[in-house]
């Protein structure tokens, strides 16, 4: 008896134990990436490297400032949000609302399925396909901002499709019933009374949907360019923060590493953010409804 | 789930049954109504054309590259064969579950059996699990490379891979085992405490048991996630070609290949049937994972 009492107990804590992984593994990351980066930070000088324009690691003297590439990672992110948070919303709505039955039970898991493409393939795409296309009808190298854009849109769809549908099902069928019996048609009474309705949970998928974007790399790479500037049209190149750790990091010493890795650390406090307020847009909804 | 949505459908389809002329003479009156139709009729053609085309194309232009010599034993710069990095994706996979599922499996069992309703701790951990699966892969690629491939002095490795990608599948075993074990109807516990079974049998005898698919639908989920996962691993399993030899050596995974090969922009048409497969893999992964969790949902 007394041993099966220990045995419990011991047990609890092991699961116990397993359970407070994802703390430590989330303080782990903080302490590795802030520990690493903040001193480079501190040494560049924090408004040079997050202000800064010039990006010359290996010039003499040295200068990082990763300007460039925040813009970059925040156009690219702009442009994906662009194409791809419409689409995706009025897909929902057509899922959700519109779509015949039959047509939805190949439809839906076709949408689930998407989500599950490596990036990389999605990348590869894009190079193959987007980029020659943009290269012969629009201008410009090819590589560029409005091609990470596309692929990047093309890549958050099922994020956006999925949640945006879950929240639209979740509006109470009376909303809809209660606006046709005033007379409105099935648009208006969609538009006008069931997505107003569903307006925090499709804004949940919008803001992952922005995770997603700006937390890409492998795609990006060899879609957008790379080139550290400004752009002043969209068939410029651009290069984001996640690109810049890895073209570079595999050959960086010192504190040219340091930079990128505290590149890292301002992308790390992005992502903080972001999921923060979706926590913070998960609780007030749950307060509401 | 689809069975509910379906009757769904066909019970607001009874309320609302319009004829078709009745809809027609509707959009007379209302023709603003008949263009946001049309607008979400095309926009949803859009994104399903997009998501079929992009398949279809990588399918239709990589296939005829699925030679014998890309799946030779051997890796040469000429054959560029995908073999190689094929196994190595299974090592570093089993790799990866072997720390990940107890981990994971070990976590949801105490939040879904041990934690009392409104423990604080229970809220931090549920935020953290959270956080972890918004993090984007390659800040846990730079964090494998700071702590297991430099801290720890390992070096560019398969295991450093391995536990780089463990901390980034954890958050989804998690959720999908607490899942599985929440939706183990209150019955089995009482009947097995009613038999005077103590928690920790009742859990690994009955509960876990009946919970088999869920869990094993999560873990096949994150097999599809770690089997197409690039930018966390270049830092920390490392690029080199060939077969890993033990643990401790760096190997290239599929994924990876597949980005050298792209960047590289040499082998294209190796590059297309590597991405076929690659494609195929993952997406035969996922299709096996939704079937499983299906059938499960089917049988209640």
């Amino acid at each position: 008896m007394r041993i099966n009492r220990i045995k419990e107990k011991a047990m609890q804590g092991v699961f116990f134990l397993t359970a407070i992984t994802s703390i430590a593994a989330v303080v782990l990351i903080c302490i590795f990436l802030f520990y690493n980066g903040i001193p480079a930070i501190a040494e560049i000088g924090i408004l040079d490297f997050v202000g800064g324009q010039k990006w010359a690691p290996t010039n003499e003297p040295a200068s990082y400032g990763i300007l460039c590439m925040i813009v970059g990672s925040v156009y690219v992110t702009a442009g994906a949000i662009i194409i791809g948070v419409p689409i995706g919303i009025l897909t929902a709505v057509f899922l959700a609302r519109f779509c015949p039955p039959a047509l939805y039970k190949i439809l839906k898991p076709a949408t689930e399925l998407l989500a599950g493409v490596p990036s990389i393939v999605y990348g590869f795409f894009g190079l193959m396909v987007i980029v020659p296309f943009i290269r012969d009808n629009i201008g410009g190298n090819g590589p560029s901002l409005l091609a990470a854009s596309i692929v990047l849109g093309i890549m958050i769809l099922p994020t956006i499709i999925g949640v945006s549908e879950s929240a639209i099902r979740a509006v109470p069928e009376s909303y809809y019933e209660g606006s046709l019996a005033l007379g409105a048609t099935r648009e208006r009474s969609v538009f006008k009374a069931i997505l107003p309705a569903s307006k925090s949970g499709i804004l949940a998928g919008v803001v992952l949907g922005i995770g997603r974007a700006i937390g890409e790399t492998m795609a990006v790479i060899l879609i957008a360019g790379n080139q550290v500037q400004i752009p002043s049209s969209i068939t410029d190149g651009v290069r984001t923060l996640t690109a810049n750790i890895v073209l570079e990091m595999g050959y960086s010493t010192g504190l040219h590493r340091q930079a990128l890795i505290a590149t890292g650390v301002v992308l790390f406090v992005f992502i903080l953010l972001i999921t923060l307020s979706m926590q913070a847009i998960k609780s007030r909804s749950e307060k509401n409804g | 789930m689809a069975d509910a949505i379906n009757e769904k459908q066909s019970e607001i389809k009874a309320i609302n049954k319009i004829a078709f002329s009745q809809r027609l003479k509707e959009y007379k009156r209302k023709p603003l109504s008949l263009v946001m139709y049309l607008i979400v009729v095309l926009a949803a053609a859009l994104s399903i054309f997009a998501l079929v085309f992009l398949i279809v194309y990588i399918l239709v232009m990589g296939v005829p590259h699925l030679t014998p010599d890309l799946f030779a034993w051997e890796y040469n710069s000429d054959n560029v064969s995908c073999m190689p990095a094929i196994i190595n994706t299974i090592i570093i996979t089993l790799l990866t579950l072997l720390i990940a599922v107890p981990f994971g499996i070990g976590a949801a069992i105490y939040l879904a059996e041990y934690a009392k309703r409104g423990n604080k701790l229970v809220k931090v951990i549920r935020t953290m699990a959270e956080t972890l699966s918004g993090i984007p892969s390659i800040v846990y690629g730079l964090f494998g490379m700071l702590c297991f491939v430099t801290a720890f002095q390992w070096g560019y490795s398969v295991l450093a891979g391995a536990f780089t990608l463990s901390i980034m599948v954890l958050p989804t075993i998690m959720r999908t085992t607490e899942e599985a074990l929440i939706a183990v109807p209150d019955s089995y516990r009482e009947g097995s405490y009613g038999l005077g079974a103590g928690k920790l049998r009742t859990i690994v005898k009955t509960i876990l048991p009946s919970a088999v698919p869920g869990i094993l639908a999560g873990v096949i989920l994150a097999i599809g996630r770690i089997v197409g996962e690039t930018a966390a691993l270049i830092y920390t399993a490392g690029s080199t070609t060939g077969l890993v030899d033990g643990v401790m050596s760096s190997g290239r995974t599929l994924a990876i290949h597949m980005y050298m090969l792209a960047n590289e922009g040499l082998h294209t048409d190796q590059a297309w049937g590597t991405a076929v497969v690659l494609l195929v893999l993952v997406l035969g992964i996922n299709t096996l994972s939704s079937f499983i969790a299906k059938k499960l949902s089917s049988k209640k």
